[in-house]
């Protein structure tokens, strides 16, 4: 086992914390993406508090590991962690969504210190990533770049555009995972568009594929030691998920992709929460 | 010419665009080790593979896949690179308009876009090849600068001031077969500011890209019909150089804007927002493309066909020049 008891637990604690904070912020903002941010949230808590060489008092380090959270809509679970970490007050995420805000739905890296790119329109960020990673490689600098795409975004041409090149010049430097909870904004992924088989897909690529329980801890640390020791090839780390995970209202509902919650819903998905961990 | 870097080649007035720009490329590369240079299966015909015969580790061609050429170009910049990218025109500011506005400009990154085969410069090879709108959508982006030098020798002293200038920059020539209309580098390039190509007082001819030797010639031509007319390259067009537009108004109170892209929302459009806003009145007229797909043909007779040579630009400076600024306060022949 990659984790330790210790690890596990750890990092279950900060998962509930983040969890909480996005319904709080979906609350206070008066709606948020919260679907996609519940199905993302273990893969970030793990990387966030286990394998990133990251320093939040200095964002812009530039031997830092990078993350480019490329289905951008989770900026809401991303500004949760990066708040958590200190990389700003997190009072300020009162004002998530709200007029002169720097936090709008999709974070910008000109606004938010530890944002390493600003995404949100789709089948953007791998191809970001794969810059990073190949000036990391042409530069001789050690940091590995992290890139979590969304499953409905792989629709896009683009990603397969960046997944070649990426391939070609073996940027074993970069790890990227899909966030597999199989539902985009009109309904199910598999009757709108077949994705599937996404192993063979990035497979024929030319990526390393690891296929894993995406709220499984031991499994995303598993997989993410293991794209580390990958040679000449990057990783996709394609994580089963749920969308809405812990909330028993919204989980497996696309309607819940974004919405808005008010004080009942919010105290529901709250509880739904504590009893989620009680019983872990 | 901006300050740190600088370039030289012999007789640079008679190589291409393009061929100036893959040589002054490879002098700037030499001397900044941070420059990239990125194209999508295009090397040869960008004059961007000039560096990537010097410096095969820092080319990468992506094959055909331009918009992740202008998205791994971003993480590049991230990365702490200074990317030139270059493919046609089109591409860059159609194709991949998305990438280069959100990868790019949202992120204020250091990438310079070197766009070749603009216009109409490719002019047999039809629409899908044409661009006569990328002066129109890369000006509309925040944070981006946009240069059409008028020839090679501008084009060189273009590439070597947007490497000293930080953020993105889209630099827009042609096929590479335009003739030269300077025939010196040293003549004061800098970004924004026009260039008086001649001195005038009758009306002012403000142009950019290969419309310049248009005028010139134009202006030879108007010489012997006793005109005294004023040239502004506006190599610049954005950030445009208002100072040199309102002194054109005030001392000339005519003028006729040549451009080698559509019509709307290009170089004709940029001039008339500052015109406008200043609140002073003269007698304007826009040369461009027809907002139209253009004719298949070879460039010199393509710009005969759409008035935008020497012909062309006298024969509008004539019914220009016919035309009072009216003060009338009948507004039924405008309405």
């Amino acid at each position: 086992m990659p984790l330790t008891q210790e690890d596990i637990k750890r990092l279950q604690e900060k998962a509930k914390e983040i969890r909480k904070t996005i319904v709080d912020i979906t609350f206070t903002a008066g709606g948020g993406h919260i679907g996609g941010s519940l199905s993302q949230t273990d893969i970030l808590v793990t990387l966030y508090y286990k394998y990133l060489n990251i320093d939040p008092k200095k964002p812009q380090w530039e031997d830092r590991d990078r993350v480019i959270l490329s289905k951008g809509h989770g900026g809401l679970g991303w500004a949760a962690i990066l708040g958590e970490k200190g990389y700003f007050d997190r009072a300020l995420l009162k004002n998530f969504n709200k007029t002169g805000s720097p936090f709008g739905m999709h974070l910008d890296m000109l606004k938010v210190p530890g944002c390493d790119a600003s995404t949100g329109s789709l089948g953007h960020g791998l191809g970001i990533a794969v810059g990073l990673a190949l000036g990391a490689k042409m530069s001789g600098k050690k940091y590995r770049t992290y890139c979590v795409m969304g499953d409905g975004e792989l629709c896009e041409g683009s990603v397969w555009e960046a997944a070649i090149i990426g391939a070609f010049h073996k940027l074993d430097n970069l790890t990227a995972f899909v966030d597999r909870n199989k539902l985009m904004i009109d309904g199910p992924t598999e009757e709108i568009t077949q994705l599937e088989n996404l192993n063979d897909k990035f497979a024929s690529f030319g990526w390393e594929v690891l296929r894993i329980d995406g709220h499984d801890f031991n499994a995303i640390g598993g997989a993410v030691e293991k794209a580390q020791t990958i040679k000449a090839k990057p990783t996709i780390i394609i994580c089963d998920t749920v969308k809405g995970k812990c909330v028993d209202y919204m989980e497996n509902d696309y309607k819940w992709h974004y919405g808005g919650l008010d004080s009942d819903m919010r105290d529901r998905a709250l509880a739904c929460i504590d009893k989620y961990y009680a019983q872990a | 010419m901006a300050e740190g870097m600088t370039w030289s080649i012999e007789e640079a007035d008679k190589l291409t665009q393009a061929e100036v720009y893959g040589q002054v490329l490879t002098q700037l590369g030499e001397k900044d080790p941070k420059i990239i240079a990125m194209t999508a299966d295009l090397a040869k015909s960008t004059k961007i593979g000039t560096f990537g015969q010097k410096f095969p580790d820092r080319f990468i061609n992506m094959g055909i896949a331009e918009n992740s050429l202008f998205g791994v170009a971003a993480g590049l910049a991230l990365a702490g690179y200074k990317p030139v990218v270059s493919t046609f025109a089109v591409f860059a500011a159609l194709r991949s308009a998305e990438f280069v506005r959100t990868d790019i400009c949202y992120q204020n990154l250091n990438v310079k876009i070197i766009a070749t085969h603009a216009g109409i410069s490719f002019g047999q090879a039809g629409s899908t090849h044409h661009c006569t709108e990328d002066i129109a959508v890369m000006r509309s982006f925040a944070n981006m600068t946009v240069i059409v030098p008028a020839d090679g020798i501008e084009t060189g002293n273009a590439v070597t001031a947007a490497m000293d200038l930080p953020g993105p920059v889209y630099i827009r020539i042609g096929r590479g077969f335009e003739p030269p209309v300077n025939t010196t580098a040293d003549y004061g390039f800098q970004i924004g500011k026009a260039v008086t190509m001649r001195e005038g007082k009758d009306i002012t001819l403000i142009c950019c890209g290969v419309t310049v030797l248009q005028a010139v010639r134009a202006a030879k031509i108007l010489e012997t019909q006793g005109l005294s007319v004023r040239i502004l390259n506006m190599h610049t067009v954005k950030p445009i150089d208002r100072e040199a537009i309102l002194k054109a108004v005030m001392e000339t109170r005519r003028i006729v804007t040549i451009e080698e892209h559509n019509v709307l929302c290009g170089l004709g459009s940029a001039v008339a927002e500052v015109i406008v806003e200043s609140g002073k009145a003269c007698a304007f007229t826009k040369l461009g493309i027809p907002d139209q797909y253009v004719i298949v043909g070879y460039p010199e007779d393509l710009y005969n066909h759409y008035k935008i040579d020497a012909d062309g630009i006298v024969e509008a400076v004539s019914a220009l020049m016919g035309r009072e600024i009216e003060a009338d306060e009948n507004w039924d022949d405008e309405t």
